[in-house]
């Protein structure tokens, strides 16, 4: 009895420690004051603020633009190369799979550093332009790894089937492969996506030229002391991830469902 | 399908050019002096890591090491009786609490340190409730603990999730014959639950160390801008100094590190069953 009791009074310690500071920052992120020393009523006054900030403005401008054109870009990459890469044999595909982990076990730094020193070598300006690269890069694993499961599952008889039948590599591609694999693309997409808003090391390294995105944004003020606006922000931001993470959540259960070995 | 296998081309050009080809740069930097400006006018040298058995940056990386063990050893301590408490529970009710541990390990890990500092700061949430109970105003930011406590916030659900994931494989029944062959408590979990989850608790270690040790975020904003990790070395070298060869050759060093790292706790995971993430 007692360490039952014991038990529940952990778990509710620890998820107080996990989800205290976002509600501390939502709650005050309707506070009708300049400090967070005191409580001086309900305002959206910070969100109007913030939609009034130029440069939060901007930075939710090339957020949105990286994230959308890095999606697509890292999700057409990405299949096709899970396509190809399913049908290498045994040892080049090894080599591909584990050259593709790098970016997702380097700590970011190293990759944004290395990437850095790329566009240095190549003399490309550091920009909008790097920035995207960069994404592109650290997404395609993501998508890689969402659509390989996808490949595993589908019966490699159907394209054969369909190109006995007469149809072209390509049309059996588009016509069979493509629409199997299709929830595994959507959600390697939306990873895609995801993982662009949120980063910052990588874009931190490799952006210039007045190009930023909202996580440079936060914490170049964030240095500068606390402001309300960011308080706002957080709360959006915070709601939008948590809005793509449910959908991500739904897609897999669904299919786990759908599958009937749900774990 | 074989012939669908020059649909990767693409990427495998992709992946030379933008994965391959940078760690190469950043080896050669390393290994190199010369002027950034001046491309191509590099000379071999080791200079780069001899400078970096200086005190000043060895005391850097001690501490790096020293305070991504603690913050570590902490995640292991707070998340394995919380992963035990889950794996516990019913199904339905497992999967609300793994989705909750997931949710703030999605935001922005630059917004969850941020929330730390309201919460922490001179006149955060902390010392104004201290205020009211009639104390002093403490310090509670700007130190070691700040930035320790930073980490661990963070990271903590990296730690939950892999040895969550190999308790809930774990066969049941061999605790069962323990206890039916007398075994109390405490011995059960030191000769069999613990054992037993060793690889989820082994992915967990890199999972939180890697990230500890090359932040360079949570130091600055709960440690304050003169705080040092070797994160913020490495930063300080390629955007503040110029430095890029002293700043290849620490990233190679932290690289180190980590494989390292890696290998000492792959030789525990030999059975591959630690539950990544992925």
């Amino acid at each position: 009895m007692v360490s039952k009791f014991l038990k529940k009074i952990y778990t509710i310690l620890i998820f107080i420690f996990l989800y205290a500071p976002i509600v501390v920052l939502i709650v005050f992120s309707f506070n009708n004051s300049k400090s967070r020393g005191s409580w001086n009523g309900f305002t959206l006054k910070w969100y109007i603020e913030l939609f009034k900030n130029e440069e939060i403005m901007k930075a939710l401008y090339y957020t949105i633009i990286i994230a959308v054109l890095s999606a697509i870009i890292s999700t057409i990459i990405g299949t096709f190369a899970a396509i190809g890469i399913y049908n290498m044999n045994y040892l080049s595909k090894k080599v591909a799979l584990n050259i593709n982990y790098l970016p997702v076990l380097n700590p970011d730094i190293v990759t944004a550093v290395s990437l850095m020193t790329l566009y240095r070598f190549m003399n490309i300006q550091l920009g909008f332009l790097s920035m995207l690269l960069s994404h592109i890069t650290f997404c395609i694993p993501y998508v890689i790894l969402s659509v390989l499961p996808k490949l595993k599952q589908l019966n490699r008889h159907l394209a054969e089937a369909a190109m006995d039948l007469g149809a072209t590599p390509f049309y059996a591609l588009r016509k069979v492969i493509i629409p199997e694999i299709m929830p595994g693309i959507v959600t390697g997409a939306l990873m895609a996506f995801t993982l662009s808003i949120d980063d910052f090391v990588i874009s931190f390294f490799n952006t210039g030229s007045g190009v930023t995105n909202l996580s440079i944004t936060v914490y170049s003020m964030a240095r500068r002391g606390i402001k309300p606006e960011i308080n706002a922000l957080s709360s959006l931001m915070f709601l939008t991830v948590l809005v793509l993470l449910l959908i991500i959540n739904k897609r897999t259960t669904k299919d786990l469902e759908k599958r009937g070995d749900i774990a | 399908m074989k012939q669908l296998k020059w649909l990767s081309y693409p990427y495998i050009f992709w992946m030379i050019l933008f994965i391959i080809v940078p760690l190469i740069l950043v080896f050669i930097f390393s290994f190199t002096t010369g002027d950034i400006r001046l491309n191509g006018d590099f000379q071999f040298s080791i200079e780069n890591f001899q400078r970096f058995f200086d005190p000043l940056y060895l005391k850097v990386l001690g501490k790096s090491v020293n305070l991504a063990l603690k913050s570590t050893i902490i995640c292991l301590l707070l998340g394995y009786p919380m992963a035990m408490i889950i794996s516990r529970e019913n199904i339905k009710k497992r999967n609300v609490m793994i989705l909750l541990f997931v949710v703030p390990m999605w935001m922005n890990f630059l917004l969850r340190t941020y929330a730390w500092m309201t919460l922490l700061g001179k006149n955060g949430v902390l010392n104004f409730l201290i205020k009211k109970l009639g104390f002093t105003p403490l310090n509670f930011i700007y130190n070691d603990n700040a930035v320790l406590l930073g980490m661990v916030y963070n990271f903590l659900p990296f730690m939950v999730l892999p040895i969550y994931s190999v308790l809930i494989k774990m066969d049941r029944s061999l605790i069962e014959a323990a206890e039916d062959l007398g075994a109390n408590k405490v011995k059960v979990f030191l000769k069999i639950i613990f054992p037993l989850s060793l690889p989820g608790v082994v992915s967990g270690f890199t999972m939180v160390f890697m990230p500890a040790l090359s932040t360079f975020v949570i130091s600055r904003l709960l440690g304050g801008g003169q705080y040092m990790l070797i994160g913020n070395l490495i930063e300080q070298q390629f955007l503040w100094t110029g430095d890029w060869h002293f700043g290849s050759a620490i990233s190679i060093i932290m690289m180190a590190f980590i494989l390292i790292g890696m290998a000492i706790t792959s030789k525990f995971d030999k059975e591959k069953e630690g539950g990544g993430l992925w």
